[in-house]
Order: C-alpha cells, then structure tokens, then sequence
C-alpha cells in the first residue's frame, strides 16, 4: 500500500518540480499550427510518447538500475564510484541523444528542481554520484531514476511515473493553450492509459541493455519546435 | 540478397588519398569516379532494384589518418517489399581516423509502401577527424503512404558518444507523421558535420530545419522536414 501512495505521490503533477511551467513542446506546435483541436493533441501526445517518452523513461529507468545494483549499504565507496561511472556514461549517451541544446539546457533544468525535492526528501539518497562535471546540473530522467528508487519504487514504476508526466504536462498544457475541454482531454488521457503502459514497459526492459543500445527515438519537429520556442521573447511555458 | 563491400582509404604522403581496398557485391556495387582536390570520390551504383525485404547489405568503409574520402550514389535507392515478414537491411559501418575527412552525401531513401526497411549506420571518428554525413528518407513514392523504416544512426567522437538517433516512420512507428514528430512532412533528413577546425555554432531555427549544436564533439546537426526531396536537399546544402 505504502508503495502505491509513493508512485502517485511521484507521479502527481503536484510534485514539487515545476512540472507545470512545461508544455512539452506543445506550445511551439500550437503556435506553428500543427495541434489545434483535441485529434491533432492526441497525435501530437502519441508521437512524443513513442519519442522523448520512450528515451526519457528509458533513461529513468536506467538510472533506477544503476542506483538499486550492487551492494546493501548505498553509502559503500566502492558500489558509490561504480554509480557515478554508470550515472556520467547515462548522462553523455542522453546528451548525444538530445541534438536541440534548447532540450538538454531544459531537461538539466528541470533535472535541477527534481534533485532539490529529492534532497530534501531523501537526504540519505546517492544523489551525490550524479555528474557534476556538467554545467546546468543532472537531466532529469537519471535525478528521477535516483529519486524513485529512493522512494522503492520498481523499475517499471520509475519508467511509468516517466512516460505519464510526458502526456500528461502536455495535455495539461493543452487545455490551456487551446481551450479544450478539460473532461474530453482526461477522456484522451485515458485511451492513451495502455500506450503509456507499454511504453514504460519498453523502457523499463531497455534498461537492461548497454547504454549505447538504449532507446535514440528521434522527432525533428521537436528539435525545431524546441529552438523556435527559445527566441521568443514572450511565452506562457519555459519548453 | 546478401552483399558485403569495403572501402579502404589511405594518405598517399603527397596531399593525395589512395584507395587500398575497393570491392563490392551485386547489389552493392563501388565505382572510383574522378577525384577533386586531393579527395577520393566513390559511386555506389546499385545493381538491382531494391533493397528488398530480405536483403542484407553492408558496407564497411576505414578512413586512414590524413586521408579524404567522399561518397555519393547514383540513384536514390528504393526500400520495396519482398518476402512476407521479412526485414530489409543496409548496415554502414565507418572508422575515421584523426586527420581524416569522410564525406557521406548518397541520394534519398525512399520507403516504399509495404516494405520494411532498417538503415543502420555506425561512425567511429577519432579525435581531429571530419565527417560530413547526410541521411535522407522521403516516405513512400509519390501519393502514397510508407511501409516501415527505420533510419538509425551511432556516431562517436574521440570514444565519446556524439549522436545517437533513430527515426521511425510507418504503421509501426505510433505518431511518426503526427505534430510532435514530422508534422505531416513526406521528406525529412539530417546533415551531420563534424569539424574540429570549425569554430562553434548558435542553434538556429525556423518552422521546418534546425541547426543544432552537439554537446559531444565539435559538431552541428541540421535537421529538416520537407514537402518533397528537392526542398530537403536545399535544407541539408550547407
């Protein structure tokens, strides 16, 4: 039981990570014309789900792994620098996979407010062997991976708690930017429950895989989109 | 099919690029053409329709330290169906060594209806080396809708992994022809370049091609969506 309330915890948008300032690329699509009513929406969160869904779970997922391997005592320095080695590889293979430096400036972002609710919240997690080398701070899915498995969630719960906040900030940015009907996007949200699913699935299965074999699903429009949105100077959300 | 073909490529010590090794099979054939400036250029001329579901080609290609190689193909090469459940293959392999230059600039890919195709390339660059490397997929022939490909490139830089991206088009790939993805677009296509003598760029960016700083070398990859291949290709001149 005390799992489940965790998972919804980490999963809520209420999570104290500015979540909500992230439109997921949702609000340059708008503005170029390619999502205005709730069929382009379900399009657009479905290509970013089997997309930047897929790797950013992966990823979580990945980092789960890294953090849960290895010995009993998470403060051990031997299985300590092995994490780091493992979480400092994650990190440049996540980079080579985020082409747009606008995504890699916003995913160390938000990576940053997730690792200051995490340190408040699990003072005891080995968030110090994240890579530190890197202006900007830690992206986000390897602090969420580190995150979840201090909260004891699975493997899989991490790569869910992942694929969900990627429908689910766009969505919501969706009912703002367009004016949709909140009841028929949650309607949206719920076909779309078992893609989500099997995406985290997916991802949490990868996790096993070297990081170089790691999910790379690549969407131009969201690199363009991204370095669209950058230069303008007035915007409701930061990406 | 099955086909295997190599190029190796060495500094012939007089500003000039010799090629060592230059052998392919049907369907993937290599034709040394006139070089400029010093720079091997090689043909691909593929020799038979396809690639077919089913096929396997590969080609290997090693760029020796100072030397320069560019590659082209003579015809746009088109992913066709052929056996039921069968998976099309091209599989490129590259190594550039330091002070090496490889230029990988071949005609589209297109994904014909019904065929399943995977184009897989891997580029080992070792520091100091250039690399120009475009891909190009035009989903389906005119008018019609694409069977599965995928376009999924690995590239290293000094044992440091600089790009990692996949493109997945077709009725397996959820979205692909979406608003988060390629927005409708039949023509879309990357130009990967590498120059360490190059100093660094800004992104730019406007509604359908993107210039992107890399985080893992001194590269920048354009990114584009297009209407056709004749505008991609303007995109991806550079």
């Amino acid at each position: 039981m005390a799992a489940s309330s965790l998972l919804l915890l980490l999963a809520d948008g209420r999570f104290p990570a500015g979540a909500h300032a992230h439109s997921g690329g949702l609000e340059a699509a708008v503005a170029a014309g390619r999502v205005t009513d709730l069929a382009s929406l379900e399009a657009f969160l479905v290509g970013r789900l089997a997309t930047a869904g897929l790797v950013g779970a992966a990823f979580a997922a990945a980092a789960h792994r890294a953090a849960v391997a290895g010995a009993v005592d998470p403060a051990d320095p031997a299985r300590s620098a092995a994490r780091s080695r493992a979480l400092a590889r994650l990190d440049a293979e996540l980079d080579a996979r985020t082409a747009a430096p606008t995504l890699r400036a916003v995913s160390r972002r938000q990576g940053r407010a997730l690792l200051r609710a995490g340190r408040e919240i699990w003072p005891h997690a080995p968030f110090g062997d994240l890579p530190t080398g890197r202006p900007g701070g830690a992206h986000q899915p390897l602090v969420l991976g580190l995150l979840c498995a201090a909260a004891g969630l699975s493997r899989t719960e991490t790569a869910t708690v992942s694929a969900y906040a990627t429908v689910t900030g766009a969505a919501s940015a969706g009912v703002r930017l367009l004016g949709l009907d909140p009841y028929r996007v949650q309607a949206l949200l719920v076909g779309l429950a078992d893609a989500c699913d099997g995406t985290a699935a997916d991802a949490a299965r990868a996790a096993d895989d070297p990081p170089e074999r790691l999910p790379a699903a690549a969407a131009p429009l969201a690199d363009i989109h991204a370095e669209v949105h950058a230069t303008w100077e007035v915007r409701l959300f930061a990406s | 099919m099955r086909a295997l073909a190599r190029l190796v490529a060495r500094a012939d010590g007089q500003g000039g690029t010799v090629l060592v090794e230059l052998h392919g099979e049907t369907p993937l054939l290599l034709r040394q053409t006139p070089s400029e400036g010093g720079v091997a250029t090689v043909h691909v001329v593929g020799g038979a329709a396809g690639p077919l579901a089913g096929d396997d080609l590969r080609l290997d290609i090693e760029v020796g330290p100072g030397a320069a190689v560019r590659v082209h193909s003579v015809a746009a090469s088109v992913a066709l169906p052929g056996r039921p459940g069968a998976v099309s293959r091209m599989a490129v392999r590259a190594v550039v060594h330091g002070g090496a230059a490889l230029h990988w600039l071949p005609e589209q890919l297109v994904a014909a209806a019904g065929c399943a195709h995977l184009a897989e390339s891997r580029v080992e660059l070792a520091a100091g080396a250039s690399l120009r490397w475009r891909d190009e997929l035009i989903c389906g022939r005119y008018g019609e809708a694409p069977g599965g490909a995928v376009v999924h490139t690995q590239v290293d830089y000094a044992g440091r992994p600089l790009l990692r991206q996949s493109l997945a088009v077709g009725p397996h790939a959820p979205g692909w022809a979406g608003p988060a993805v390629l927005g409708g677009a039949p023509a879309t296509g990357s130009l990967l370049v590498v120059d360490p003598s190059r100093p660094p760029e800004a992104a730019t960016a406007d509604g359908s091609v993107a210039r992107l700083p890399l985080a893992g070398g001194p590269a920048t990859l354009w990114t584009a969506t297009a209407p056709d291949a004749h505008t991609l290709r303007a995109h991806l001149t550079v």
